[in-house]
């Protein structure tokens, strides 16, 4: 397909402007580069995007089950309210007295997903999980700089974790120790207890955590960390699985990120804008990046924590994001909440039972949301692997499962469905993966040349790596 | 496979190439290359940095992992290859050819094995 | 309640029993059961309507200017509307970020699409897929320029002040020590710092905070002489008429890239760009999208040079980003193919002229410009009472200028304010000065 660049014709546009009715200044130090910038008409516009458009997979094209990032349906009354004028339209520098109803999402966002999580104070400031994770790892960092506790410069993370928790942890200026899963996926208690010591600053962790399970040695994993004088930091990748039903706060985390772009349900974009909210028990809210919204008698107002780490992002962080998702927490309230969760694990375990037939589980259930299978078997037998398996459920448009994820298992897709596809979907589903099994032992070339009815096939990676060709050239 | 029994190789798959006394000739082997797969970058080290045997010096990457390369001795890096930086294939396609840094002041070795020891190595 | 799950009772019914449990709860075997939750402290779910009802509701008691004068980091502009039609497309709201680049070649084309119109905008050689806004992509840029033994950022004062607090959260964790050049009639005053053998980066805003134009070149010569990069954070509209980072000797250009089409929606979603010279390419952090061919030869699009990231370097990574802005860069994307060089050049113009003349009708109502040179579409005036002003304006649906202080107020014009309402505001000012 043509890049925009390559079509229409010098001297199309739009008319959008009007003329000029003041006198027209110009600048001395004016532009003289030529702006090369695509020349079409409206029509050629809406068409060229609209094909673009057109090649692309979304949840609302068909299931989309990849682990880890809770690709849940995104309600319409979200994107709605989100397009309020009376949101869409506020300068986010207007005087308090005029935005009492932003105010006012920010504050009850901030109380009903404290509840939700366990927590005392939460910040809509930052626009992603890795966000939040580094802001939560600044709100650890400033806790042991305000008591003087200056020797700890250690964060704890699993060797199961996604990649951001390292580098989050790095970025916040601290050095990574990471702790080996035991042989059932969960943190492995007495190399936990041998790794913390003076210099622990704090633990990372989800849970459920990245292989679907529950680790019922939390309070255990929470305390040993505690005892040593770190925090611990609850990343709520997976909180989908477990919300309404048992809250991160209560499991002994002292600082909480939230995606609202995969637990509540406000759409990815293709890969941002989202929302990481951090929230936190009461002795470390003052140190939240400010301003933090308040209400008194007079109203709702900003106000700044008294030993703020400062800001991490302009403003009240991806505001549009909350609005979508206080008013996805309106709509389920307290019975919807947890019965969201309760079924993304049931769909989860029910997805499992059924590819358990023939394809290997990573580790036994029952799971939480997700799983995780291993073709370390099936690639040994055919040569088909999980890349093949995942290539081929494109030519029956299902999005594959996560893959290569976690690292700690070879040959892994990770499948979560979420609560929102019904069992015919995943009736459906599941068979397209048990026929792709019976292929690859039946016509392994067949997987390896998937796929074939997208709208192109295997890319070159290593030839765009090498010779990296990152913007369009004319001529 | 290939390697040529004037090269010593380390356990971390370095190839070790002798110029003087105190200066060598560094680049990762045909094995290391095979295992690594297709490369399509080098982070090379910087003429002055100070290196340590058996310690990271440099890293390469592939399109899904990136991987340390081990200095196979103690020194100071004299040289880079800089046309790996725009040809990283070399690493792939001419493994000895490719060579990394060339490493002077060089005060001591890592562990190092003759070509036939080192073929031994990696077929354990 | 709410719900969007679709399975009725007798389905799961038949689910548990499939996967070999009583009921639900069986799954959550290994939660401790002192820890589960019995009910939740929260409103119960209600209809659609009635969410309609509420958020509607708050929405409301937000006031809607019909006039905006306030810019200092979120710019009111035309958005043509076709611009919203296109961007909501289901498809592309509704994905995830393009890991199968098989079935996102729409996401991953018109990132590449937006990179190369970044590049033509700022001159500069290479773009990333964007990070989450303006401050960020400074402060990770500041990031891109240290080094073992550079390790110091010095950042000009007449930035945006929530920019440089962004910056300062960013250096407490990593440790880089930032120093603020100082300001000197609206201006970076470079010549009251010395840029020592640590110095990483000279940060400068391109129209500055206050809307004056910097001598950019001169700094940058001046950064480079000391060893030192030279970041420049423009404004994208700005940079369809004024000379780019490039011609400036940038070796970084980032900025906020919300002008471009996005709402100003109490401040976000936004998103920063963030671009760089060939030789620090590699230095950027976050998504790339760059060109390939798929096993016939045809053209395609993937996420590339991805082994800086943190999925595959980890706790080696520069970078902990791990998304971009993918919509609002599309947005973006849209944006400059419907405006146009042409389009993109009248805005930026319209916006400066209209400035220029209000800046004018101010004085002439007794609000004399604060500093002296060239400005943009914002400008600083002296103001005895800004209280006074703004709440006189305000009554008339005006939002005035933003108080900087007990005695200033900075004032921004874009294209969207017609003579009419300039003239009215003046008259407005003219009364209460």
């Amino acid at each position: 397909m043509k890049l925009i660049f390559e079509k229409g014709a010098p001297g199309q546009h739009l008319t959008l402007l009007p003329a000029c009715d003041v006198p027209e200044v110009t600048l001395s130090n004016a532009r003289t580069e030529p702006l090369d910038l695509p020349h079409v008409s409206e029509t050629e516009l809406t068409r060229h995007y609209t094909a673009l458009a057109k090649r692309v997979h979304g949840v609302n094209d068909g299931f989309y089950p990849l682990g880890s990032c809770t690709m849940k349906y995104n309600p319409k009354i979200n994107e709605d309210m989100a397009n309020l004028p009376g949101f869409t339209q506020i300068h986010p520098l207007q005087g308090e007295e005029t935005v009492q109803g932003c105010l006012e999402v920010l504050h009850e966002s901030e109380k009903l997903l404290c509840e939700v999580t366990g927590m005392n104070a939460m910040t809509f400031q930052p626009a992603a999980g890795a966000h939040g994770e580094f802001t939560g790892l600044l709100l650890i960092k400033a806790y042991h700089t305000h008591r003087q506790d200056t020797g700890r410069t250690k964060i704890i993370v699993p060797d199961s974790a996604h990649g951001t928790n390292p580098a989050s942890a790095v970025m916040a200026g601290y050095t990574v120790v990471n702790v080996p899963s035991s042989p059932d996926g969960c943190v492995d208690v007495e190399a936990l207890r041998a790794a913390v010591g003076p210099d622990t600053a704090g633990l990372m962790l989800t849970n459920p955590n990245t292989v679907g399970i529950f680790d019922r040695n939390i309070l255990e994993i929470t305390r040993i960390v505690h005892d040593a004088g770190g925090l611990c930091y609850y990343d709520g990748a997976n909180l989908n699985a477990v919300m309404g039903v048992v809250r991160p706060g209560d499991m002994g985390f002292d600082v909480i990120h939230l995606n609202l772009h995969k637990t509540f349900s406000t759409p990815h974009g293709g890969g941002g804008p989202g929302a990481g909210a951090v929230g936190c028990k009461e002795f470390l809210a003052q140190f939240l990046p400010g301003p933090m919204v308040a209400k008194d008698e007079k109203g709702y107002h900003f106000t700044v924590p008294a030993h703020s780490i400062g800001r991490v992002k302009n403003f009240c962080g991806n505001f549009a994001v909350v609005v979508r998702a206080l008013t996805y927490v309106l709509t389920l309230g307290r019975e919807g909440i947890p019965e969201a969760a309760k079924n993304a694990v049931l769909n989860a375990n029910y997805m499992m039972k059924k590819l358990g037939e023939k394809y290997a589980m990573a580790y036994a259930g029952p799971c939480m949301h997700e799983f995780v299978m291993t073709l370390v078997d099936l690639k040994e037998a055919t040569g088909v692997s999980a890349m093949d398996i995942a290539k081929g459920l494109l030519d029956h448009g299902i999005h594959p499962p996560t893959m290569y994820f976690p690292l700690i298992v070879h040959e892994a897709l990770m499948i979560e469905p979420t609560e929102t596809e019904s069992q015919e979907t995943m009736d459906e589903v599941c068979q397209v993966f048990l026929d792709l099994w019976d292929l690859a032992h039946e016509n392994p070339q067949a997987l390896h040349d998937a796929p074939t009815k997208t709208p192109v096939r295997r890319l070159d990676e290593v030839g765009a790596a090498r010779n990296p060709v990152l913007r369009y050239n004319a001529g | 496979m290939n390697f040529p029994a004037e090269l010593k190789y380390s356990k971390d798959h370095e190839w070790v190439k002798t110029i003087d006394e105190t200066t060598v000739l560094v680049g990762i082997t045909d094995f290391a290359q095979s295992e690594l797969g297709d490369l399509v970058f080098i982070n090379l080290p910087q003429p002055g940095d100070e290196v340590t045997a058996e310690e990271s010096f440099c890293d390469v990457e592939s399109v899904k992992a990136v991987s340390d390369v081990m200095s196979p001795c103690t020194g100071v890096v004299a040289e880079v290859n800089g046309e790996l930086e725009d040809e990283p294939q070399m690493l792939n396609e001419d493994p000895y050819g490719a060579w990394i840094a060339k490493i002077s002041d060089v005060t001591a070795f890592g562990e190092l094995m003759t070509a036939q020891e080192y073929e031994a190595f990696i077929a354990k | 309640m709410g719900t969007y799950i679709p399975n009725t009772e007798a389905q799961r019914k038949a689910m548990l029993s499939a996967v070999g449990a009583e009921c639900v709860e069986d799954l959550y075997a290994a939660v401790p059961r002192e820890m589960l939750v019995e009910a939740l402290d929260l409103p119960a779910g209600c209809s659609e309507l009635e969410v309609r009802q509420k958020v509607t509701a708050m929405a409301a008691k937000n006031r809607v200017y019909a006039t905006v004068l306030r810019g200092a980091g979120a710019y009111r502009h035309f958005i043509p509307a076709v611009v919203k039609s296109v961007v909501s497309r289901e498809e592309l709201v509704t994905a995830y970020t393009p890991y199968q680049a098989e079935v996102s070649q729409g996401i991953l084309q018109s990132i590449f699409e937006y990179q190369t119109m970044i590049c033509a905008l700022t001159g500069m050689d290479v773009s990333n897929a964007s990070v989450y806004d303006g401050s960020t992509a400074a402060a990770e840029a500041l990031a891109m320029c240290r080094d073992r033994k550079r390790n110091k950022a010095y950042v000009s004062a007449c930035a945006d002040p929530q920019t440089i607090e962004v910056m300062r959260t960013y250096c407490f964790g990593s440790g880089m020590e930032l120093e603020t050049i100082p300001e000197k009639d609206g201006r970076t005053d470079l010549s009251a710092v010395t840029l020592g053998a640590d110095a990483a980066c000279v940060y400068i805003q391109q129209p500055n905070y206050y809307g004056n134009i910097e001598d950019a070149r001169a700094i940058g010569e001046a950064a480079h002489a000391a060893g030192a990069k030279f970041i420049m954070g423009c404004n994208p509209i700005a940079l369809a008429v004024l000379e780019t980072p490039a011609a400036c000797g940038a070796d970084v250009a980032v900025g906020e890239a919300q002008p471009l089409g996005l709402d100003i929606a109490f401040g976000g979603p936004y998103l920063g760009f963030m671009a760089a010279t060939k030789a620090m390419f590699r230095k950027l952090p976050g998504r790339i999208v760059g060109q390939t061919h798929d096993v016939d030869g045809q053209v395609g699009y993937v996420l590339t040079l991805t082994a800086r990231e943190q999925h595959i370097r980890r706790e080696k990574a520069s970078s902990n980003i791990c998304s971009n802005q993918a919509l609002c860069a599309f947005t973006a994307g849209v944006y400059m193919t419907a405006m146009g060089a042409q389009g993109m050049r009248q805005a930026a113009n319209l916006s400066l002229s209209k400035a220029h003349y209000f800046a004018g009708e101010l004085e002439k109502a007794g609000l004399k410009r604060v500093h002296s040179g060239e400005f943009f579409h914002e400008f600083v005036t002296e103001c005895k009472n800004p209280d006074k002003v703004l709440r006189r304006l305000d009554e008339a649906g005006i939002l005035g200028g933003l108080p900087l202080g007990e005695d200033r107020i900075l004032w921004c014009v874009t294209e969207l304010v017609s003579r009419e309402e300039l003239d009215r505001a003046a008259a407005i000012i003219k009364e209460v000065c």
